[in-house]
C-alpha cells in the first residue's frame, strides 16, 4: 500500500501521532512493526450478514473480487476463530442481543465495520419501529463502509482501511483497544452483569 | 365468476358480495370456518391454495382478507371477515383447512393482535413476546423510541405456546400449551448459522440424528416495510421491493408496479414491457446461479460458487451498464422505466446467451450427476404435491412437487401470454428435483430473452404519469412470479397519495413455514439438503 494512495486520512495520521507522542520503544516497536504486518495480512472475517449486502460480500469472497489475495479469505463462522466482523445489513430490534453476543464473543483484538448504509444508520429503514439506528449505539465500529449495498470495491477498500489501521496500532500493551471497549462498556451496561469484573481481568 | 356466487349465496344466505377485480365475499365471523370448508371442499369450488391472509385495520374494525385461488379452475376469490371489537378481536381459524393458515394467522395476531380461535399456535411471530402494541394496526405509536426499547439483553423466552379453544357454550378459554415436549432434547440453530442462508432461527428437537419437530423463530430481519409503505408516498415504496428479495429485485418491482398501474389506470409503454421482461429473466438466471453456487457450496461442493457466479458476474454487469447498480436496481417506475436500455445491451445479452449453454452443461458435468450429490439429494425432503399446494410453496420448489404454480403461465401478466415458453414441472418432489427444476429455468428464461432480444420495440420508456399519483378508493391485489414463489402485492386506498394498507405477500414466509413439515423424521445433516434447496431468503419472509 503505498502512502499516497491514501490522501484523506486523518484518522490514521492521528493515530501514528499519538504513537510518536508516547515514543515507540525500539524492541517492542519493532516487534509491534513484526506482529502488526502479520496480522494486518491476515484478518479473518466472521461470517455474519443479515441482508443484501452479505451477497455482495460473497461476490467478494468470489473468483471475481477475491478477497483471497489480501490475505482475508479464511471467512469464520465462528466467532471465537475471527479478527473482525463485518455487519452485513440490518440490524432490528430482536438481532440486536444477538448481535452484540457475537460480539463479546469475538477474540480479542477484534474489529468492526459497518458495512452499508442499514449498518451505519438504519438506512432506508431508519424510521421503521423495529430497526437499530445505526450499530454504533451497540458495539465500538472501526470502519465505516458506505453504500447500499456497498459495491465489493468499497468493501475492499474498507478492509484495506482496517488493516492500515492495523498496521499503526500498539500491539503490545494494546492499550488503544482496551481503554476503549472498557470506555464503551462503562457507557453501555448490561442490566444484570457486571462488567467491571471482565474488566480487571 | 356469477358461479361462485350464486353457489355460495345458496348455502349461506348472510354472505354479501362486492364485484371488483375479483369477487368479495363478505361473512360474519361464526359462518367463515363452515364458508372455508365449502370453498375447499366443494368441487365445483376447489379453492385449494390460500394466497395470503391480509390483516386489516380500517379503525373501525380489524380483519382479514383471504386470498384463494383454486388450482384445478384457476379461479380467485377473496373473503373478507371482521370484528368490531377492538379490544380482543377474535376470529375463527382455519388452520386446520390448509397447513399455512397457521403462520399466517400467527403473522396477523403479530401485527393486529387478532386472535384466532382454534389455531394451535398463538405466539407472537416476528417480534418478542415483550413487545407492546400491534404495530399495523393504526393507533399504534412508531414515533416513540420508549415504547419498545432497543435491548442488548436476551431476549425472554417461552416453553409454551397459547391456544384458545372454543369451548360448547360458546365461551372461550385460553389454553396454555408447551412446544417441545418435556424429554424433548431441544438444540438451537441460527440465528447465526452458515447454514439458515441468513437470521433464521430453528428451535430442533432431536432423537439421537433424527429430528423430531422444528420450531421455526423468524423476526431477526424483521423491518417493518409495510408500515414504512404507509407513510410514504406510491413512487417511494418501490424501493423498498430490491431490498425484500435482493434476487428478485426486478421482479417485485415489477409485481408493485403492476399493481398501482392497474389501480391508476396506467399502462406501461410496450418498451417498457419488453424491458421489464428481459430484466426479470436476466434476475432469474441470476439467481438460480448463486443459489445453485451456494447450495453446492452448503453441501461441501464449494468449487462450484466460482462457476455459478461466473455467470451471476456477467449479468450484474449487464445490468450495472443500465440500471446503475449490481443489486439494489430500482428500475422499474410507473408506467415503465427509469432509464433506457445501454447501447451496448444487446450484444452484451447475446454474449451471455452464448456462453449460458455451455455453462449449465458444466454445472450438470460437475454437480448434477455427481454420486455424492445424488445420494445427499434424491429421496431426501420429499414434499408431496398436496402438501405443496396446502402449505402454499410455489415457484420452483412447488413446481419440484409437481405442482404447475408458476403465475407466468397461470395468471399471466404484462407480455408473458404472448411468449413461448415451458413451465418446468417435476414429479419426484424431493431436493433433487427441486435442485433440477432451477436449472432447467434457466434454460427457459434464456429461451425467454432470445425471443425478445431481438425484438425490443422503439418508443418511449415510460408513460405519462400524473406527477402527484393518487389512486381512488380501493382494492387491488397482483400476483407475479418472483425468482422463489409467487409474490403477491395488495394495496388498499383511501383516494389520498399514500396507501392505506400495502400488504406483502412473499413465497419465502411459506418456503421456511413448511421446514418444520418436510424434515420431520429426517436426519438432521438433510436439514441443510431440505433448507438449502427450498432457497429462502430470510429478509424476504421477515420484511
Amino acid at each position: 500500500m503505498p502512502y499516497e494512495a491514501w490522501k484523506d486520512n486523518e484518522y490514521i495520521e492521528s493515530l501514528v501521532k499519538e504513537l510518536n507522542d508516547h515514543g515507540a520503544n525500539i524492541i517492542v516497536g519493532s516487534l509491534d512493526k513484526l506482529i502488526n504486518w502479520g496480522r494486518s495480512n491476515s484478518l479473518w472475517p466472521l461470517t455474519f450478514a443479515t441482508s443484501c449486502c452479505g451477497i455482495e460480500f460473497v461476490s467478494l469472497g468470489a473468483a471475481r473480487f477475491d478477497m483471497a489475495r489480501f490475505g482475508w479469505e479464511v471467512a469464520r463462522s465462528s466467532p471465537r476463530q475471527a479478527d473482525f466482523m463485518m455487519v452485513a445489513g440490518t440490524i432490528v430490534n430482536r438481532m440486536v442481543p444477538v448481535f452484540r453476543r457475537l460480539y463479546d464473543q469475538l477474540a480479542e483484538p477484534k474489529y468492526v465495520i459497518a458495512c452499508g448504509s442499514c449498518a451505519i444508520s438504519g438506512g432506508p429503514f431508519r424510521k421503521s419501529y423495529h430497526v437499530a439506528k445505526g450499530i454504533e449505539d451497540i458495539v465500538p465500529v472501526d470502519v465505516f463502509v458506505p453504500g447500499c449495498p456497498p459495491r465489493p470495491e468499497a468493501m475492499i477498500y474498507g478492509i484495506m482501511q482496517l488493516s492500515r489501521k492495523i498496521k499503526v496500532e500498539r500491539f503490545f500493551g494494546g492499550v488503544n483497544r482496551q481503554e476503549k471497549q472498557q470506555e464503551f462498556l462503562a457507557s453501555h451496561p448490561v442490566p444484570g452483569v457486571d462488567d467491571t469484573e471482565i474488566n480487571e481481568k | 365468476m356469477a358461479n361462485i356466487q350464486d353457489k355460495i349465496a345458496n348455502v349461506f344466505p348472510q354472505a354479501t358480495f362486492e364485484q371488483g377485480e375479483t369477487l368479495l365475499v363478505n361473512i360474519p365471523d361464526a359462518q367463515w370456518h363452515q364458508l372455508a370448508q365449502t370453498l375447499r371442499d366443494d368441487p365445483e369450488l376447489s379453492f385449494d391454495y390460500l394466497v395470503t391472509i391480509v390483516g386489516m385495520d380500517w379503525k373501525d374494525k380489524l380483519g382479514c382478507v383471504y386470498y384463494l385461488i383454486s388450482t384445478k379452475h384457476n379461479h380467485m376469490v377473496s373473503v373478507k371477515v371482521t370484528t368490531a371489537n377492538r379490544e380482543k378481536p377474535m376470529l375463527h381459524s382455519i388452520a386446520d383447512l390448509w397447513g399455512i393458515a397457521g403462520i399466517y394467522e400467527r403473522e396477523v395476531y403479530d401485527f393486529f393482535g387478532i386472535i384466532f380461535i382454534n389455531n394451535p399456535d398463538m405466539r407472537r411471530l416476528f417480534l418478542s413476546i415483550d413487545w407492546k402494541g400491534y404495530p399495523l394496526r393504526k393507533d399504534y405509536d412508531d414515533s416513540d423510541p420508549n415504547l419498545n426499547p432497543i435491548s442488548i439483553e436476551n431476549e425472554r423466552q417461552d416453553d409454551n405456546t397459547y391456544t384458545w379453544v372454543e369451548g360448547a357454550n360458546g365461551s372461550v378459554q385460553k389454553k396454555t400449551v408447551p412446544v417441545f415436549k418435556e424429554d424433548d432434547f431441544v438444540i438451537n440453530i441460527g440465528p447465526q448459522h452458515p447454514a439458515t442462508h441468513g437470521v433464521l432461527r430453528f428451535r430442533t428437537a432431536v432423537d439421537g440424528e433424527t429430528i423430531k419437530k422444528i420450531d421455526v423463530y423468524m423476526g431477526y430481519i424483521h423491518r417493518g416495510v409495510e408500515k414504512l409503505c404507509e407513510k410514504l408516498t406510491y413512487p417511494q415504496t418501490l424501493h423498498f421491493m430490491d431490498r425484500l428479495d435482493y434476487f428478485s429485485a426486478h421482479n417485485y418491482h415489477h409485481g408493485l408496479c403492476l399493481c398501482i398501474e392497474k389501480a391508476a389506470g396506467i399502462e406501461a409503454t410496450p418498451r417498457a414491457q419488453v424491458i421489464r421482461v428481459l430484466m426479470d429473466e436476466l434476475s432469474r438466471i441470476a439467481s438460480h446461479c448463486l443459489f445453485i453456487g451456494t447450495y453446492c457450496m452448503d453441501l461441501g461442493a464449494t468449487t462450484m460458487l466460482f462457476y455459478t457466479l461466473r455467470v451471476r458476474e456477467q449479468i450484474l454487469d449487464i445490468m450495472e451498464r443500465t440500471c446503475g447498480a449490481r443489486m439494489t436496481f430500482n428500475y422499474d417506475c410507473i408506467g415503465g422505466v427509469m432509464q433506457d436500455l445501454d447501447p451496448n445491451f444487446v450484444s452484451d445479452v447475446k454474449e451471455l446467451l452464448a456462453v449460458l449453454p455451455k455453462n449449465i452443461k458444466e454445472y450438470n458435468k460437475i454437480f448434477t450427476g455427481n454420486v455424492i450429490a445424488k445420494n445427499r439429494l434424491e429421496q431426501v425432503g420429499v414434499l408431496t404435491r398436496e402438501d405443496a399446494i396446502s402449505w402454499a410453496v410455489t415457484g420452483p420448489s412447488g413446481r419440484g412437487s409437481g405442482w404447475a404454480c408458476d403465475v407466468r403461465k397461470t395468471h399471466p401478466y404484462s407480455i408473458y401470454s404472448q411468449l413461448d415458453f415451458e413451465q418446468v414441472v417435476r414429479t419426484e418432489g424431493d431436493s433433487m428435483a427441486r435442485f433440477k427444476v432451477r436449472m432447467e429455468e434457466m434454460e427457459q428464461s434464456a429461451h425467454i430473452i432470445e425471443q425478445l432480444i431481438d425484438n425490443i420495440p422503439e418508443g418511449d420508456i415510460c408513460a405519462k404519469v400524473p406527477k402527484v399519483l393518487k389512486l381512488p378508493q380501493g382494492h387491488w391485489f397482483q400476483l407475479v412470479e418472483g425468482c422463489r414463489g409467487a409474490f403477491g402485492i395488495y394495496i388498499e386506498s383511501d383516494g389520498t397519495t399514500s396507501p392505506y394498507r400495502l400488504k406483502i405477500v412473499p413465497p419465502c414466509l411459506p418456503l421456511a413455514a413448511v421446514v418444520d413439515h418436510i424434515t420431520r423424521g429426517g436426519k438432521i445433516a438433510d436439514l441443510i439438503t431440505i433448507g438449502g434447496s427450498l432457497d429462502y431468503i430470510v429478509p424476504d419472509m421477515d420484511r
